[in-house]
């Protein structure tokens, strides 16, 4: 059996009082698309900064590629990076740079290669993307979608071994939408990529997803394929894969009794 | 009594952690420097952005200024005969004070308040986040070029200021109010030293130059990433910034001519 690519044991990991995670165990096993879901604010953003060592837990442990990331030191994570890529939610192109020059960024910063050469890669990578034609434009100038094309491309402009998509479906149409689903899923098979998506889009997720965790309150609910989630019996799991308003995630934030709070009020003195 | 001695303790805590993180952020700065040396590109479009952006302002400045103190300082001098003193009065008071001093604090107002919203907006837009994982440092691709630019080229924005001012004094002084010309200069040639003055003048920029890009890039750096952490941001560049300016000026005067 293959190892993992990314091993998380025991993580916990807090913000202030609030607790993200309280203990998760998680694998992304090679070769496939593992897709994290669960509602806004679970921290499944967090979960990739953890994993790209930008941001370090309470205590845990992450392995990614074999490297203890909790332990490397700021050369060390710089190396280990090189060989991921991060589709931020945003994009977050530089936005002084046009499209052509957002690709070939991390090659020029991180390679030699002539000038010719990079323009054939960044073409390629363009291309895969459907954008080839997009390359003069500024990011001001592209749509939300086209930025996130952009920025995958250039995610994967030094063939990385791994993906990381952070909520890669918000606020796309559904064109887009549809687009995306499509690129990293034959991304991941052509390039022989491992890919981790986080998403709470469960429709567009599942469709290419081998393996899912549904995460919740820190804690991992339910994992494994997509299909065994539909038949889930977890009260949770259903209310999130249904969408149900409320459930055991209430629709009403924790507050104080209703009755009593008006009755503080002005109108009933 | 008790809720605001805490809240005093809590804000003098806060300042001390991020007096810090600032000096931690500058030490970062440092160990950078020399990967952007071997790209002088970084720091060329810096200079051009930081450095020759500011100039006009600079130029009109110190154009008014020069002539203002022509003007006030030909009033005062008239009235005990030594109006042939104007330029010594001039060149003296630019050189040591106003150039440094005045080109600091615009410098502030026009080149730090655009780097620190330029840095807080890439935090905002994850783009310092993306270069991270692009395996690129930020602080050596972004904010040390930056750095160096600012301390560049503000001691010669201040020397720039100085002339142009000097000028603005003889525009004034001689052609206007008629002032001898030769006593104009040779008197400034006479008494501005090199060493005492100009000397000085120049180290006194150099020191804010590398205070106000210090101070710009860490509040872009700091910036909560958020429209208002931002605006906030860069309103403190400006105040900090010229509070410090005005404050080292003292000190450094006071070490430079105090006895």
């Amino acid at each position: 059996m293959t190892e993992p690519v990314v091993e998380i044991r025991d993580l916990y990991f807090a913000r202030g009082e609030r607790m993200i995670f309280d203990g998760i165990d998680l694998n992304i096993e090679p070769g496939g698309v593992t897709a994290i879901m669960g509602p806004s604010g679970t921290g499944k953003t967090t979960l990739l900064k953890l994993i790209g060592g930008q941001l370090r837990p309470q205590s845990g442990s992450i392995r990614v590629f074999g490297e203890e990331v909790t332990k490397l030191s700021r050369q060390g994570l710089f190396e280990l990076r090189k060989k991921m890529g991060m589709l931020f939610q945003s994009g977050a192109l530089l936005t002084d740079i046009n499209v052509f020059e957002n690709v070939a960024y991390p090659m020029r910063e991180h390679t030699r290669l002539p000038e010719e050469l990079i323009r054939d890669l960044v073409l390629m990578k363009l291309q895969a993307v459907g954008l080839r034609g997009a390359s003069g434009l500024m990011p001001s100038e592209l749509s939300g979608g086209m930025a996130r094309r952009t920025a995958l491309a250039r995610a994967i402009a030094l063939d990385p071994m791994m993906v990381m998509y952070d909520e890669p479906f918000t606020g796309q149409d559904p064109i887009s939408k549809g687009v995306l689903v499509k690129l990293i899923r034959e991304l991941n098979d052509a390039l022989g990529l491992t890919s981790i998506v986080v998403s709470h889009d469960v429709s567009e997720t599942a469709a290419i997803a081998d393996y899912v965790y549904l995460l919740s309150q820190g804690k991992v609910i339910e994992h494994g394929k997509p299909e065994s989630l539909w038949v889930s019996k977890s009260e949770w799991a259903r209310q999130f894969l249904d969408g149900s308003p409320d459930g055991p995630v209430s629709f009403h934030y924790p507050a104080a009794d209703f009755r009593d709070d008006l009755m503080r009020g002005g109108l009933a003195k | 009594m008790l809720d605001m001695l805490q809240k005093l303790g809590k804000a003098t805590l806060g300042f001390f952690e991020r007096l810090g993180r600032g000096h931690l952020f500058l030490l970062q700065i440092f160990a950078t420097i020399p990967g952007v040396l071997i790209r002088p590109r970084l720091i060329l479009t810096q200079l051009y952005s930081v450095g020759v952006l500011t100039l006009p302002i600079i130029l009109v400045s110190g154009l008014f200024v020069g002539m203002v103190m022509g003007l006030q300082g030909y009033n005062t001098l008239v009235d005990f005969g030594a109006e042939d003193s104007l330029g010594v009065m001039v060149a003296l008071s630019l050189v040591r004070e106003l150039g440094p001093v005045v080109a600091a604090l615009l410098f502030a107002g026009r080149a730090g308040s655009a780097l620190t919203a330029e840095i807080g907006l890439m935090k905002a837009t994850e783009q310092l986040s993306g270069m991270e994982m692009m395996a690129v440092d930020p602080v050596q691709r972004v904010v040390a070029p930056r750095f160096l630019a600012s301390f560049i080229t503000l001691p010669l924005l201040a020397a720039i200021f100085s002339s142009i001012g000097i000028y603005g004094g003889y525009i004034v002084g001689v052609e206007l109010l008629g002032v001898d010309d030769g006593a104009f200069w040779a008197q400034m040639q006479d008494k501005v030293d090199l060493r005492g003055d100009v000397y000085n003048g120049i180290i006194k920029s150099v020191v804010f130059g590398f205070v106000a890009g210090w101070i710009a890039l860490y509040e872009g750096y700091d910036a909560v990433p958020t429209a208002a952490g931002v605006s906030r941001a860069t309103t403190r560049t400006v105040v900090h910034t010229s509070l410090v300016v005005l404050g080292l000026d003292f000190v450094l005067t006071a070490l430079m001519f105090g006895d």
